[in-house]
């Protein structure tokens, strides 16, 4: 239900696996040979439904399931308990979307096979922040020991708020968080750094910053978490990394970004070898794949 | 000064803030109950300057300590029997209360799911902060 489910030991240990399918991934293609996934997207997805059940085929199972709460038993006023029981009955495990926060864990409650939150709402997209952890895990080799710049919508993006919860529980780790005043981060989370004696900071210019990074994790100011079309406008192209911004960085920073991107990266930063936000959707398949085979009690 | 009878059995909860003691009186759901209660608002306190008190006469295993802790940990529970105070029990804040207060996020899935329980936990006990255990909503909105 969130990353924070697993201890680091249990997070590396599903790293470990999901580097060993990515070095062979031939050993893992028949490892679920006679497993079911269902995909059970109540809201649309495309990204991470595919990236799901592209794990599943490449391990050498099947998919079923909905990507539009319309095409489901939810449009005739089934409940998520009562779908759940009946999914259990189709497949071995369950990929979950679903617009209301906390529905992935109702149904999970209430279901005998394993149920994976593939987001709710603006709650938890926990398996983009284990994307986000193999990814910095396999590319930087450690995790820890960084300065995290985390820029863009920091006030409603809930990968942001998962990957601090996630990345304090590593060593030397100190954030600086680039946003405009208005999508600042939130309390909570500052308070928990403050209590937990992790350093940050808070500024609004990338430039002034950008040389410090290890890592740069960008975001979408995303429309459908505004009231006001015209705060949405106003702050949607607020920061833009172009190629001059990126040539005040160092040589060894990571940019990672959750995609989809709209136009606050440029596309000429994608041929810069420092851009990972592609090999990121890659580790997704991987990470996606070892959650699978670890749920399923395969690994 | 006005009186209330002793009671023989059940308890009295007292240093109750002022005019806290009838959602108390909802709260432990009393109106369900065919027994005496005497609710006292605004009584005088040396500590408190002024206090409410409830006293219920009933079998004390009727009261629920978690809902009473949650409301306010301050109140003192005093247990009567055979018209005299046997206990006082100490309050902690619960780990967990079921339907005690709503989640009112309205993208939280008990918002469309009628017959889910409202549960939420204990996140932060020094600030005495509750999360709903599906959405996480804060409960109250600004710390308690």
């Amino acid at each position: 239900m969130s990353p924070l489910d697993f201890t680091t030991q249990e997070l590396d240990k599903l790293f470990d696996l999901a580097n060993d399918i990515e070095r062979n991934p031939k050993k893992y293609a028949h490892a679920c040979d006679d497993k079911i996934l269902a995909t059970c997207f109540y809201e649309p997805s495309t990204r991470t439904r595919l990236s799901f059940e592209s794990a599943m085929i490449r391990l050498g199972g099947r998919v079923i399931g909905f990507s539009d709460a319309a095409c489901s038993s939810a449009a005739k006023g089934e409940s998520v308990s009562d779908t759940i029981r009946v999914i259990s009955c189709y497949a071995d495990i369950c990929a979950m979307r679903h617009p209301k926060e906390g529905a992935p864990m109702v149904a999970a409650e209430k279901s005998l096979i394993p149920v994976i939150n593939a987001g709710d709402g603006g709650h938890q997209h926990p398996t983009q922040t284990l994307t986000d952890l193999l990814t910095i895990r396999s590319l930087k080799g450690r995790l820890g020991d960084f300065t995290v710049g985390l820029c863009g919508d920091l006030k409603f993006g809930r990968t942001v708020h998962s990957l601090i919860h996630a990345l304090v529980r590593y060593e030397n780790v100190r954030f600086l968080f680039i946003s405009p005043e208005e999508l600042r981060v939130p309390d909570y989370i500052t308070d928990m750094l403050k209590s937990r004696n992790i350093p940050y900071n808070e500024v609004i210019r990338l430039e002034d910053v950008i040389a410090e990074l290890d890592l740069l994790y960008m975001t979408r100011v995303q429309k459908e978490r505004f009231f006001n079309e015209e705060d949405y406008i106003r702050l949607k192209d607020f920061y833009i990394l172009d190629a001059a911004k990126l040539a005040l960085a160092g040589d060894d920073l990571l940019v990672l970004h959750p995609l989809p991107r709209v136009n606050e990266i440029s596309v000429e930063v994608d041929s810069d070898p420092r851009a990972a936000y592609f090999k990121q959707a890659q580790y997704g398949v991987y990470v996606r794949m070892a959650l699978i085979l670890t749920l399923l009690g395969l690994a | 000064m006005l009186n209330v009878g002793k009671i023989e059995e059940g308890f009295v909860l007292d240093h109750i803030k002022a005019g806290k003691s009838l959602e108390l009186y909802d709260h432990l759901q009393l109106d369900k109950l065919d027994c005496t209660v005497a609710i006292i608002k605004n009584a005088r306190s040396n500590k408190m300057g002024k206090k409410d008190i409830l006293k219920v006469e009933c079998d004390i295993d009727m009261l629920d300590l978690d809902v009473l802790a949650f409301i306010d940990h301050n109140i003192t529970v005093n247990v009567i029997k055979n018209g005299e105070i046997v206990e006082k029990k100490a309050l902690v804040l619960p780990a967990e209360i079921k339907n005690v207060i709503r989640c009112h996020n309205p993208r939280c899935i008990t918002s469309i799911e009628q017959e889910l329980p409202h549960i939420f936990y204990l996140a932060d006990p020094e600030k005495e902060v509750y999360r709903c255990r599906y959405c996480e909503e804060k409960y109250p909105d600004s710390a308690k």
